[in-house]
C-alpha cells in the first residue's frame, strides 16, 4: 500500500471519500486554479423579506432534496438547537442521504444518531466526538468521516472539494433580509467567524433566527446579500450551553506548573519582545499560560500585538490593560468576550477563512508568533495525534491544531505526561494529525522537551537557566517505567475515518475498532 | 543548615501525588501514612509508600513519613518496612505528648537501623505537638533524643484538645505559636508551623505566613502544591536582606583571614550568631549551597 511522506499507508482510493492524495509536507502542495464558486441568483425590489414561516417552509424553500449537503456553525456549542431541528425536519419531510457539513459537533448532538442509523445522514464531513465518535468507530456508518481543521475546511470549500448545497446560518440576531449579527440577542455568542465561508459558497444560505429585529439590523456580521431565506425558532440554543461563565484559570498544582514551564519557555525564546502575538485558547493549561506570561510581560515591559483564535473574557482584560492591541476573533467562548467583540472596535471578527486557510493571499496564523496546543499524544518523530484516544476511538476534532502549528513560529503542546496510567508520548502515535515538522516542544510537569530541530530554543532555554529540559527519549523512558507497555489497538482493515492536512492531502486514516 | 520552609504532605495511598510531588519543589516531603489512610487500607498504603521509596526519585527533598500513632498497632510496622530502605531522611510522629514517647521512637528506630545496616541516627523525628500536654511539654520533647528535628504544632486536633476551634485570625494558636518557637530553639532544633487549611484563600495564607515568620518559625507544613510558592516568595530575603547578609559574611571571612574576632559593618558589630544569620539569609535566599559548613 503506497504510504505518505511520514510513513503512513494510505490508500489511492478509499471508498466514500474518492481517489487520495498523500500528505508530502505541511506546505509542499500548491494549489492550481480558480475558486470555486455558488451559484449565482438575482433578487429584486419586489421581494423586500425572506422570511417563511417556520423552518420546514425555509427547508422547502431553499431547494435541499435526499443526496444534497447541509452545513452549520458551531458558535452555539453545547447549547445549539438548530442542527438538531433542521435534520428532524428532514427526516420529517422525507429527505434521506444527507452529507453533514458543520464546523464541528458537540455532546447536545448526540440525538444525530437516530438520524444516522434511519439513513436521513449517510455521511459526515467533521468532527465526531462521544458517542458519534464511538459508533463511527465501531463501524457504524457506511462512508467514513473526514477530519477537516478549521483552516482546511474552507480551503475545501473555495477549492471546490466540498459543495454546500443549503447552508443553515443559526443567527443571534437577523433582520427579515438577511442581515445577520452574532454579538446581541438572548442567544448571543459573538463572533460568527465559522459561518462565513458557508454563506459566501452555498448555493443557498438560511438564516436561522429567534431574535428577529426590524431591517437594518446592526452591527452585521453576515451581510444580506448572501443570504437567502430567514427563518424564526423559537429559541436557537441555551444560553448556558453557548457562552461559559467567567473563565477561570485552573487551580490544577500540575496544569499550573506545566503552565509556569510553558511561560518561562515562551519568555526564554526569541519571541518575547515588543509586538508579540499569542494563541493561548479556553483550556486550563492555556489560560494559565496565558497569566503567567502576563506577569512576565509586566515585569518585563513587553507590549504584544494580537492575541487570535477563540477569545475569552481574559483575552478581553488583556487587550483593556494594553497588552495587546488588538484581539482577531473566530470564536467568543465567554460573555465577556460577547461584550467586548460588540463593543470595542480593536476586537475584530474574522472568518474562518481569515483565520487559516492555507490557500488565500494571507492567514492570520502566519503572523502568530506563540501558539499552545494540546494533545493525546506525540511521538520520538514530534508527531502530534488529537483526534484518536489510547483505546483508537475518534474522539476529538482538529480544530485550529493543524493551521496553528502550521503558522506560528514557535508551537507548543502542553499535556500532562500522565492521564490516569495513559502517557502522552510514545513511540509512534496511533494517528497522526499534525506533523512533527511544524511542532516545537512538548512541556510536561517533568520539563521542556523541545524538538531537535530547534537547537536555537534549546540553546535559548540553557541560557535562560530556568527552564528545565527533559529529551524526548529520557521522556518516552520514563513513561515505559512508569506505565508499562500498551496494547496495541486492534484494528479492522475498513477505513472509517479520513484525516486531512490542512491542503487536503491525506495525512492519516482510521480504522474500524475491531469488536472486542 | 537545611532548608524546610514548606513540607509537603502527600497521601499514601495516591500513588499520582506520591510519585509527582516532588516536581512542586517543596523543601520537604511527608508520605503520610496517617490520617491520610483509612483504617482498611492502612497496608496497602504502606506498601505502596515502600514502593515509592525504593523508586528513590525526589528531587532535592528532604524525604520523610507521617507514621501512625506511638498508640496505635501501626507505627512499629510502619518503621520495620520504611526506615531499613535507607531511602528516608525521618518519620514524623502524630501527637507526641511527652518525652517519654521520642524515647520509645527512638529506641525502635536504633534497632531497626542497626538489623538494616543503616548509619544509626539517620532518621531524624519530627515531633507533631497535637495535645495541650505535648506544648506544654515542648523543650523535653525537642531534647528527648538527638534525632529530634522539628517540633511542629498541630491545627485541628490541638485547638479541639483546648476546647476551642481554628479561626482565620489563628487567635487560640497565638500563645502557643510563641511558646513552641522559645522551645526550639532553647532546644536547638526547627519550629514548623502547622497547615493552613483553606486551600483557595492565598491572600489568608500569605499574612499567616509572614506572621509565623516573624515569630521565628523556619516554615511550614504544606496540604496543597499551589500553597508551595506563596511560602517560599514570603520566606525568600529581600534585595536589602540579601546585600547586608553578603557585606556581613564578606567582613567575616576577611576577619577570619586576618586572624581578627569581630568586625563592624555599618558601624554595627558582627559577631559570630550575626554572621551565621546571614548565611542562613543566603541559604533562604538560594544563594548558598545547602549544608555549606563555615567557620
Amino acid at each position: 500500500m503506497p504510504k505518505n511522506i511520514l510513513g503512513r499507508e494510505i490508500p489511492e482510493f478509499i471508498e466514500g471519500y474518492g481517489k487520495t492524495q498523500p500528505f508530502m509536507g505541511a506546505s509542499a502542495r500548491k494549489p492550481e486554479g480558480n475558486r470555486a464558486g455558488p451559484k449565482l441568483r438575482a433578487t429584486f425590489s419586489d421581494r423586500t423579506s425572506k422570511l417563511v414561516p417556520d423552518l420546514k417552509a425555509a427547508i422547502a424553500a431553499s431547494g435541499l432534496k435526499s443526496g444534497m449537503t447541509v452545513s452549520f456553525h458551531h458558535h452555539l456549542r453545547n447549547g445549539d438547537y438548530v442542527v438538531n431541528a433542521v435534520i428532524d425536519a428532514c427526516a420529517e419531510m422525507g429527505i434521506r442521504d444527507l452529507t453533514l457539513f458543520p464546523t464541528a459537533l458537540f455532546g447536545v448532538h448526540k440525538k444525530l444518531i437516530e438520524h444516522i442509523k434511519s439513513g436521513v445522514i449517510r455521511r459526515i464531513m467533521g468532527s465526531v466526538n462521544g458517542p458519534i465518535g464511538q459508533m463511527v468507530s465501531e463501524g457504524g456508518m457506511d462512508v467514513p468521516v473526514v477530519l477537516r481543521s478549521h483552516g482546511g475546511r474552507p480551503r475545501a470549500v473555495v477549492s471546490g472539494d466540498v459543495k454546500i448545497d443549503v447552508a443553515f446560518i443559526a443567527a443571534p440576531t437577523a433582520d427579515a433580509y438577511g442581515n445577520i449579527c452574532g454579538s446581541q440577542g438572548k442567544s448571543a455568542c459573538g463572533s460568527l467567524g465559522y459561518a462565513f465561508t458557508d454563506a459566501m459558497y452555498a448555493d443557498c444560505v438560511v438564516a436561522v433566527t429567534d431574535n428577529l429585529v426590524p431591517f437594518p439590523a446592526a452591527p452585521v456580521s453576515i451581510p444580506q446579500y448572501y443570504v437567502d431565506i430567514v427563518a424564526v425558532m423559537d429559541s436557537i440554543g441555551d444560553p448556558a450551553g453557548i457562552v461559559s461563565g467567567t473563565t477561570r484559570i485552573t487551580r490544577d498544582p500540575l496544569r499550573l506548573l506545566i503552565s509556569k514551564y510553558a511561560s518561562r519557555l515562551i519568555e526564554a525564546s526569541p519571541y518575547f519582545k515588543d509586538g508579540i502575538s499569542f494563541q493561548t485558547g479556553a483550556g486550563g493549561i492555556s489560560l494559565a499560560v496565558t497569566a503567567f506570561m502576563k506577569e512576565a510581560m509586566k515585569k518585563r515591559g513587553v507590549r504584544g500585538s494580537f492575541g487570535l483564535g477563540g477569545i475569552t473574557g481574559y483575552f478581553v482584560d488583556l487587550l483593556k490593560e494594553g497588552y495587546v492591541e488588538k484581539l482577531m476573533d473566530v470564536q467568543s467562548f465567554d460573555l465577556e468576550a460577547v461584550k467586548s467583540i460588540a463593543e470595542n472596535p480593536n476586537h475584530i471578527e474574522i472568518s474562518a477563512d481569515w483565520y487559516a486557510n492555507p490557500w488565500n493571499a494571507g492567514t492570520a496564523v502566519n503572523m502568530l508568533d506563540v501558539v499552545i496546543l494540546g494533545a493525546t499524544e506525540m511521538d520520538r518523530d514530534f508527531n502530534v495525534n488529537v483526534n484518536t484516544e489510547a483505546d483508537g476511538a475518534l474522539l476529538h476534532g482538529i480544530g485550529g491544531h493543524q493551521d496553528t502549528a502550521a503558522g506560528a513560529k514557535l508551537t507548543i503542546i502542553s499535556q500532562p505526561l500522565l492521564r490516569g496510567r495513559i502517557p502522552c508520548v510514545v513511540d509512534k502515535v496511533y494517528s497522526v494529525t499534525t506533523p512533527g515538522e511544524v511542532v516545537d516542544a512538548l512541556v510536561t510537569e517533568y520539563g521542556v522537551t523541545i524538538n531537535p530541530r530547534r537547537q536555537d530554543l534549546i540553546d535559548a532555554c540553557k541560557e535562560a537557566g530556568n527552564v528545565p529540559l527533559v529529551s524526548m527519549d529520557e521522556l518516552i523512558a520514563r513513561a515505559h517505567e512508569m506505565c508499562g507497555p500498551s496494547d496495541p489497538v486492534e484494528t479492522e482493515d475498513r477505513i472509517i475515518g479520513v484525516i486531512e492536512w490542512r491542503d487536503g492531502t491525506v495525512i492519516d486514516v482510521v480504522r474500524q475498532l475491531k469488536k472486542k | 543548615m537545611r532548608l524546610r520552609r514548606t513540607m509537603l504532605y502527600l497521601p499514601g495511598n495516591n500513588p499520582n501525588m506520591l510519585l509527582r510531588g516532588h516536581l512542586f519543589a517543596p523543601d520537604g516531603l511527608i508520605l503520610d501514612l496517617e490520617d491520610a489512610v483509612a483504617v482498611r487500607e492502612k497496608d496497602a498504603a504502606r506498601i505502596l509508600v515502600r514502593d515509592v521509596l525504593k523508586r528513590g526519585e525526589f528531587g532535592s527533598c528532604e524525604v520523610t513519613v507521617r507514621i501512625n500513632g506511638l498508640d496505635t498497632e501501626y507505627w512499629r510496622k510502619d518503621l520495620e518496612m520504611l526506615v531499613p530502605l535507607g531511602r528516608l531522611d525521618g518519620v514524623r510522629a502524630p501527637k507526641v505528648d511527652d518525652a517519654a514517647t521520642v524515647r520509645r521512637l527512638d529506641e525502635a528506630l536504633s534497632e531497626i537501623e542497626e538489623k538494616a545496616g543503616i548509619e544509626v541516627g539517620r532518621t531524624k523525628i519530627f515531633c507533631l505537638l497535637e495535645t495541650a500536654k505535648g506544648i506544654f511539654n515542648t523543650y523535653d520533647i525537642a531534647t528527648a533524643s538527638p534525632r529530634v528535628a522539628a517540633v511542629i504544632p498541630g491545627g485541628e486536633d490541638l485547638t479541639a484538645d483546648l476546647r476551642t476551634n481554628r479561626s482565620p485570625e489563628g487567635t487560640e494558636l497565638e500563645g502557643i505559636r510563641r511558646s513552641v518557637i522559645v522551645a526550639a530553639r532553647a532546644a536547638g532544633v526547627d519550629a514548623l508551623d502547622t497547615v493552613f487549611p483553606r486551600i483557595t484563600d492565598d491572600e489568608g495564607l500569605k499574612r499567616e505566613t509572614e506572621f509565623i515568620k516573624q515569630l521565628g518559625f523556619d516554615g511550614k507544613s504544606v496540604i496543597h502544591p499551589n500553597q508551595i510558592p506563596i511560602i517560599h516568595e514570603v520566606f525568600t530575603p529581600s534585595e536589602k536582606e540579601i546585600e547586608r547578609a553578603q557585606k556581613i559574611v564578606a567582613a567575616a571571612k576577611e576577619a577570619a583571614e586576618r586572624g581578627l574576632g569581630a568586625v563592624q559593618v555599618d558601624g554595627r558589630m558582627v559577631d559570630a550568631p550575626v554572621v551565621k544569620r546571614a548565611l542562613f539569609t543566603l541559604t533562604r535566599a538560594g544563594l548558598l549551597e545547602e549544608g555549606t559548613e563555615h567557620a
